[in-house]
């Protein structure tokens, strides 16, 4: 299943639309941080509010991603961790170090907007 | 004891037998009956029963009982006892009572047998073979009914305790606070996080202050909890604070050796409002009162 990368102005918004295969993941990040540079996108979103499971592989494979658009130059936002999800990832010890997280889609573009601009980064 | 299909040439005889004992019953009721309530008002199991209420159930149960022995079937005593759990779990009845009604009609119809049929040894046994296993079915019926009211409405209150206990309020835009009053253990932290993270989703929550006034001790396990919640709301994109950690708390965390490097703490609910407020860029500003103006609140962007 191959994810849409959208750019955004300064950002790419990559919007995951079902369950990825591990490899269809690790397609996702390749493709996404060659993007980075390619557009001099300043900011990624990944929104995985489609997905009811996020396992080991998966996390790992965000927070790679999350660290190598970083040394890229960008900032990565993961938007869209449903409840569940979010209490089943902390209750499997599965982190997701030092990636932002935001509610949606409009909440990450907000807080890069202010992360970018040097700004608070809340409100 | 004889077992029905078992012992096939004394079938015949086993239902004439109880037949015999079921016309006995009922020929002898209003004295049996006396005769129990009687025993009952003396051990003292008929205490906050009204006089009408001892006639009819007494009759009832009376019945109830020769039925089930007449026709080998119990789902009337088994309807019946379920609706007297009901309604004596609601007065407020104790199990002796309950349970120490039916022994004492038990007594009573065994002891009804024993003069009955004091002449003719072989014809007891025989009625007892029949009797007691009736007898014993109708107790276990009534004990089960009675214990399984008792424990739904134990179900019932943990539920709304539950339900009580976990209060996720909106305190601003973007801000909410979760007092957690009383004791946490895994059921409750996990049902309160999952009510959190539900929240900060319909609310858009971007801060959460949980407040642990109320929080009589903590251990790993609940320290454990604790960061849980945290993470799973920093996924969800919401900053947690930790207010009223009192002296004694953090001195078992610092002694557990807790890892809450990650989470933000602050004194007390009020000193965690504001910081709330700080990150949220809110600013409070008392407003004099001659002015005329109520607004007290005033976000600052």
């Amino acid at each position: 299943m191959l994810v849409p990368i959208l750019k955004q102005g300064d950002y790419l918004i990559a919007s995951i639309q079902s369950e990825l295969s591990d490899a269809d993941l690790l397609k996702l990040r390749d493709d996404l941080v060659r993007r980075v540079s390619e557009f001099r996108s300043r900011g990624v979103i990944v929104d995985v509010t489609v997905l009811d499971v996020m396992d080991s592989f998966a996390t790992r494979t965000l927070r790679s991603m999350a660290h190598m658009i970083m040394l890229r130059g960008a900032e990565t936002v993961i938007v869209g961790i449903q409840p569940e999800v979010a209490f089943s990832m902390v209750q499997l010890g599965l982190r997701l170090e030092g990636v932002t997280t935001a509610l949606d889609l409009e909440e990450g573009l907000s807080l890069l907007d202010h992360k970018i601009k040097g700004d608070n980064g809340l409100g | 004891m004889k077992k029905k299909g078992t012992n096939q040439p004394s079938n015949e005889a086993d239902t004439a037998l109880r037949q015999e004992l079921v016309e006995h019953f009922r020929e002898k009721r209003e004295l049996l009956r006396q005769q129990w309530v009687e025993q009952m008002t003396t051990k003292g199991l008929l205490a906050g029963l009204t006089r009408e209420d001892i006639e009819n159930e007494s009759i009832t149960i009376y019945d109830t009982c020769i039925v089930c022995l007449e026709t080998g079937e119990y789902e009337g005593a088994q309807t019946y006892a379920t609706r007297m759990a009901e309604r004596g779990v609601l007065r407020g009845m104790t199990t002796e009572q309950i349970i120490g009604g039916i022994l004492t009609l038990r007594d009573v119809y065994g002891r009804s047998l024993f003069e009955w049929y004091q002449q003719d040894m072989e014809r007891l046994l025989a009625a007892l073979d029949i009797y007691e296993p009736v007898a014993n079915k109708i107790l276990s019926i009534v004990a089960l009914a009675f214990v399984e009211e008792r424990e739904k409405i134990v179900r019932q209150q943990q539920e709304a305790i539950r339900e009580l206990s976990t209060p996720v309020l909106q305190v601003r835009d973007q801000m909410l606070i979760l007092p957690i009053i009383g004791v946490i253990d895994t059921h409750r932290a996990r049902q309160l996080t999952e009510q959190l993270l539900r929240t900060i989703r319909t609310n858009r929550a971007k801060v959460v202050v949980i407040d642990i006034t109320g929080v009589p001790a903590v251990d790993s396990k609940v320290a454990n909890h604790l960061v849980q919640t945290v993470d799973a709301s920093r996924l969800m994109g919401a900053t947690v604070i930790v207010t009223g950690i009192s002296p004694e708390i953090a001195q078992t965390l610092v002694t557990l050796g807790v890892d809450l490097s990650k989470m933000n703490t602050v004194g007390d609910l009020q000193g965690g409002i504001e910081e709330a407020d700080q990150l949220l860029g809110y600013r409070a500003i008392r407003i004099d009162p001659a002015s005329g103006s109520n607004h007290q609140e005033k976000k600052v962007q």
